[in-house]
């Protein structure tokens, strides 16, 4: 498998708080990758510095083996790299279906694309993707009344409608029903494998990333602890004194 | 409502507004003003309302069109109605350039950051129009006048200002129904989240600073020539009276509506006016509580207010929005 994201020796430090040291991770095309970590330990901050919300101190980031590290978050975003926030996002006062459907690549081309109508196409394909995760009957419904988890599985929607190459999602079970969340693993595991999107996954929930992912890198004050598959890493001494240590 | 008694309601607008100046010539230009008005307020909440970008610096747009058509008509010596509708299609494109470059700049900041530069501006502006001999400095500009002996000036202007008004409605509910007005909202609501989603959002920004300057310039060109002098402090840049009553009008009618602007700026004038007329020395006053009571009474707007009341007759039906 082609190596879709490479992350080289990345540092990023807040004042004198060292978020990111050195950090070195890779995710291939087609695979679904985890992240994994104690709190506080520096998986966000990655995130952000590989979307370009803030400028890195140090090392590389390479997107389909071009260097991104310098470019700015919407532009990263229209070569097909999204993320999902820790602390959702979505348009709080458009209904779900018109958050769909602005999330559709054509609302990414320019300002002056954006004059067009609505296909009907683009809302076929909104209202299957809330379909598909659960959120269908609530296409009409302004996002903000929808509940967290609710608004979770909206915003992984988002993800999807506008058709990324690869998807950062940052703790997407955290807040969901715990009923419900074998099935998001479903969707997630049916959204890389049918829609052929690569994931790098941040969970906090152990079961369920070793469930997922492939590969597993963790993180423990801002360095990588290990990575390899799930069972390298959960059987990795570090990694359980990590976890323990951190309480 | 019913698209029936929608419909006919608009009919019934349309007749009455076709009929005032006929049946009340003596308000004639009050009645231009309604217009303007409601062209304030509508194209103030195409960021306000629509974009949440508060600006209050949209008077600049109105100030720069009443002197930029001034001056076509005045330096390109045309017949009148030939400069003035070279003036008011200059006006209107040169506002809207302005607000791209300005856009460029200004429309970095987020919230009140933006609100407070944009304070600025048409004090800027003001003060620049007010010392410069070219346009007639301090003591103002006088555009071209209304041909003498030509009858109607009055509803000339009048059917001009209401055409303008017609067609900033016509063009802002158009714009609003494509996926731009999806994105304008999309900005309010997350900007940060748009950003991610990777909209080009500085571009849109500009964009729709340019789409309210356009009219805002062609309503400048069109009241200098009603009002048939342009003072730089109190009509072109008169930010503290017609640039905070569109923010007011908006507010009041409820922001981020297509109709809110509307009925707001009605409501508005008719009270400001009927204010001077009875209240004279009070007007001020009254004025002052009238905003007072907006804000606290309306914080959602009139329509806004309606709307939560009476879902009913004035909520939005779903498959108008699909
Ligand atoms: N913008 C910021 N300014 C200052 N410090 C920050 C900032 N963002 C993160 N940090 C610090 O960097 C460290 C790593 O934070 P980060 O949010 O990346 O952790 P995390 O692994 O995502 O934790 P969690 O599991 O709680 O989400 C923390 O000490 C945090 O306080
Ligand atoms: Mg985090």
């Amino acid at each position: 498998m082609s190596v879709l994201l490479e992350v080289q020796g990345v540092t990023k430090t807040f004042g004198g708080v060292v978020a990111n040291q050195s950090v070195s991770i890779e995710v291939r095309a087609g695979e679904i990758a985890g992240l994994i970590g104690p709190n506080g330990s520096g998986k966000t901050t990655l995130f952000n510095s590989i979307v370009g919300a803030h400028a890195i101190d140090e090392g590389s980031i390479k997107f389909e083996g071009e260097e991104i590290s310098t470019f700015r978050v919407p532009v990263i975003a229209r070569k097909g790299m999204l993320r999902t926030f820790q602390q959702t996002r979505i348009y709080g006062e458009m209904t779900a279906l018109e958050n769909m459907r602005i999330s559709a690549p054509e609302a990414r081309v320019s300002a002056l694309s954006l004059l067009g109508g609505f296909s009907s196409k683009t809302d076929t394909r909104g209202e299957e993707l809330l379909e598909f995760v659960g959120l269908a009957s609530k296409r009409f419904l302004r996002a903000g009344a929808l509940s967290f988890g609710q608004q979770k599985l909206l915003e992984f929607a988002m993800a999807l409608m506008s058709e990324p190459k690869l998807l950062l999602l940052d703790e997407p079970t955290a807040g969901i029903n715990p009923t419900l969340i074998n099935g998001l693993i479903d969707r997630l595991k049916q959204a890389n494998k049918e829609l052929g999107v690569t994931l790098l996954v941040i969970e906090h929930n152990m079961r369920v990333i070793m469930n997922l992912a492939e590969r597993i890198t963790c993180l423990a004050h801002g360095e990588v602890l290990a990575s390899g598959t799930p069972d390298e890493v959960r059987n990795d001494p570090r990694v359980v004194d990590a976890y323990l240590g951190a309480g | 409502m019913t698209s029936v008694q929608k419909y006919g309601l608009m009919g019934f607008g349309l007749v009455v507004s076709l009929g005032a100046p006929f049946l009340a010539p003596q308000f004639a230009t009050q009645l231009t003003m309604l217009w303007l008005m409601v062209v304030f307020a509508l194209t103030w909440d195409v960021l306000g309302g629509q974009m949440g970008y508060n600006s209050f610096g949209n008077i600049l747009f109105f100030g720069i069109g009443a002197y930029a058509c001034a001056i076509i008509q005045r330096d390109l010596g045309f017949d009148y109605f030939v400069g003035l509708a070279v003036g008011l299609g200059i006006a209107g494109v040169f506002s809207a350039l302005v607000a791209v470059v300005l856009g460029v700049g200004m429309l970095g900041l987020r919230g009140h950051y933006f609100a407070i530069g944009t304070l600025g501006l048409g004090i800027a502006a003001g003060e620049i129009a007010g010392g410069w001999d070219y346009v007639g400095a301090g003591s103002g500009m006088v555009p071209p006048l209304y041909p003498t002996g030509l009858e109607g000036r009055e509803f000339f202007f009048y059917f001009a200002m209401f055409a303008l008004a017609v067609i900033t409605f016509a063009a802002l509910r158009a714009l609003y129904q494509t996926r731009f007005g999806l994105a304008l909202n999309a900005i309010r609501d997350d900007e940060d989240k748009a950003e991610a989603m990777g909209l080009h959002t500085t571009q849109i920004k500009s964009v729709a600073w340019a789409v309210a300057a356009v009219f805002l310039g062609v309503a400048g060109g069109l009241t200098g020539n009603l009002l048939g002098f342009i003072d730089p402090r109190d009509i072109a840049f008169a930010g503290a009276t017609f640039g905070v009553w569109m923010v007011l009008m908006a507010v009041l009618g409820g922001k981020g509506t297509l109709w809110g602007p509307v009925i707001g700026a009605v409501v508005f004038h008719v009270t400001q006016e009927l204010f001077w007329t009875y209240l004279l020395g009070w007007q001020r006053v009254a004025l002052g509580l009238l905003i007072i009571a907006i804000v606290v009474f309306f914080p959602n707007g009139i329509l806004g207010t309606l709307r939560e009341r009476f879902p009913e007759w004035f909520g939005e039906r779903m498959e108008e929005r699909s």
